[in-house]
């Protein structure tokens, strides 16, 4: 017994070390910048860089969006699954599996073809419309861990009866969904927009494609031109990451303690 | 608990029972239908079928065929290649680490901290990642600079560079590790402890306990989650491309170059080339559906 948990320390030692050394090169490279000392300057000219700040307003207003999209396409959904056709339950998680299967890259190169400026439905010939397309487009990145947060949610909660209570009072189907089903699956639906953020926020092969002022175009691009703020901005990137990650584990953690809804 | 009976008599129970409740039920699952139709199938199909058309529209394999020019293949297979060996290292080190921290004798604030960082990690891809490797193993970067101060080894003198196959492969294993940690845990959970011990009572030594019993019920989630492994990095290609800009030929770049510019000088040659990415992540992908499938049946 104790030989083989010698072994388990071993094996977390080194991922530790495979993990942590990437993370404090980067801000040992990030602090770099002025010569023969250690400085935050290369953060202060990346966080001063109006490029910066246009490209990270604008992937925080897709993320948004792409959060409120794809909220609104998948509960109504997941719950109608659930409680009317669970027969339908394959087909649609087949289909949240897909954006798994098919890579992004491809599905970019699709919309291209099919919603160019000479299509039917020209999504590509003005920046309002691409936006748009934009937008659709992480929904359906998203979609597989959005759906299967909501799901998840779904199922922890018994949507039957609390759909026939809300009914046998006389509440419409905009009521049920907003102000039933909403509030007790809030922190499936928070876990999904978190992670929809950290996916959208940093996503490159979209928005380069389509050509969009993101924030992943202008990291490529600063990475390619510059020698310390890449540093700076992987470590930022990190820590919007970890702060997302993190806030699924607290509004988690909140949840259980709160009581639920149906016991 | 009364109201909760009562319901169940009422008027939402008739109104599920209408034989055309059907077609009014299928109703609230159209906008999912439409958009999945808009923003998956119909992008993925055209270039199916354009995959099978020539210039004209009409139907031809020489797309297909022409996919197996030397280029091509090569990119198809240096995708292969760094997609198979991230996979497979990175599912060996992530079940270790996963089982190292789940398995017990360690202290019990590793396996929250173990998942948690992994699920970070798991998202740190993309432009990001490229930038701290180059940080790290980069020409001036800083594992690069101490193995030359303090031990004289000059790692870019053995032919290493992280622009390359091996750098690449490096850098993946920063997503493919957690990732394998994360999808790992609940299989490796699902191992019972009364199996190990009555193979120990029974007289199994540790390698008979793998060999037949934990083995056995793992290697559906193993292979399965090498196969999601292999897939995820096939397609990625953010991470490669801020890495090596678009010396390191792979397929996910070789496309971004046709995407962008028409280096095939054929459209419908870059709908084959989709294709065959299609082909090739769906059919690992469908492998890992199907496996995974079998090993929930050790799992309730």
């Amino acid at each position: 017994m104790k030989r083989s948990s010698l072994g388990h320390w071993i094996a977390l030692g080194i991922g530790a070390l495979y993990f942590l050394v990437p993370l404090i090169a980067t801000f040992e490279f990030s602090l770099r910048m002025r010569r023969g000392e250690y400085s935050f300057d290369a953060y202060r000219v990346v966080l001063a860089d109006a490029r910066f700040q246009a490209t990270f307003g604008y992937s925080t207003m897709l993320a948004l969006a792409t959060i409120v999209v794809g909220v609104l396409l998948v509960v109504p959904t997941a719950y109608w699954i659930q409680l009317r056709l669970p027969k339908l339950r394959p087909v649609v998680e087949f289909i949240t599996l897909l954006p798994l299967v098919i890579p992004a890259i491809v599905l970019v190169f699709g919309y291209l073809r099919i919603y160019n400026s000479s299509s039917l439905l020209p999504m590509t010939s003005n920046e309002r419309a691409t936006d748009l397309l934009l937008t659709f487009g992480y929904v359906t990145l998203a979609l597989p861990y959005m759906y299967r947060a909501v799901d998840n949610g779904l199922r922890a909660i018994d949507v039957r009866t609390l759909t026939e209570a809300a009914e046998s009072l006389g509440a419409s189907w905009p009521t049920i969904l907003f102000r039933i089903i909403f509030p007790n699956v809030r922190v499936a639906v928070l876990s999904g927009a978190f992670l929809t953020f950290a996916i959208v926020i940093g996503e490159f092969t979209f928005a380069a494609l389509l050509d969009r002022p993101a924030f992943g175009p202008y990291l490529q691009l600063i990475g390619a031109n510059r020698a310390y703020e890449p540093s700076a901005l992987a470590i930022i990137a990190f820590a919007v990451t970890w702060a997302c990650m993190g806030l699924i584990n607290v509004v988690g953690r909140a949840s259980r303690g709160a009581t639920p809804t149906v016991p | 608990m009364t109201e909760t009976a009562a319901s169940q008599v009422v008027p939402p129970r008739t109104r599920l029972a209408l034989p055309d409740g059907f077609s009014w039920a299928w109703l609230g699952v159209m906008p999912f239908f439409l958009f999945a139709v808009m923003f998956l199938i119909l992008p993925t199909g055209f270039l199916v079928v354009g995959a099978f058309q020539d210039n004209e529209g009409h139907f031809t394999l020489r797309n297909i065929v022409n996919l197996f020019q030397p280029s091509i293949l090569n990119a198809y297979w240096i995708s292969i290649k760094v997609s198979a060996v991230s996979a497979v290292v990175g599912a060996i080190f992530g079940f270790f680490l996963a089982y190292a921290a789940i398995a017990g004798g360690v202290a019990s604030w590793i396996r929250p901290t173990l998942m948690t960082f992994s699920g970070v990690a798991s998202n740190f891809a993309g432009v990001p990642l490229a930038f701290s490797f180059l940080a790290t193993l980069g020409r001036t970067g800083l594992v690069t600079a101490l193995l030359i101060k303090y031990l004289d080894f000059n790692i870019y003198s053995t032919g290493f560079n992280l622009l390359s196959f091996s750098g690449l492969v490096i850098t993946y294993l920063y997503f493919q590790i957690p990732l394998m940690v994360l999808i790992m845990a609940p299989a490796i959970d699902g191992l019972k402890r009364e199996w190990r011990e009555a193979s120990t009572i029974l007289g199994a030594s540790t390698w008979q306990y793998w060999r037949y019993i934990a083995l056995p019920v793992l290697w559906p989630s193993l292979f399965g989650t090498t196969l999601l492994l292999f897939a995820n990095a096939f397609g990625a290609i953010a991470t490669a491309y801020a890495l090596t800009g678009s010396s390191l030929n792979i397929v996910t770049i070789l496309l971004f170059a046709q995407i962008r510019g028409d280096v095939l000088h054929d459209q419908n040659l870059g709908y084959a080339l989709a294709l065959g990415m299609i082909l090739i992540t769906g059919l690992s992908n469908g492998a890992y559906i199907w496996l995974r499938s079998r090993s929930e049946r050790w799992q309730r």
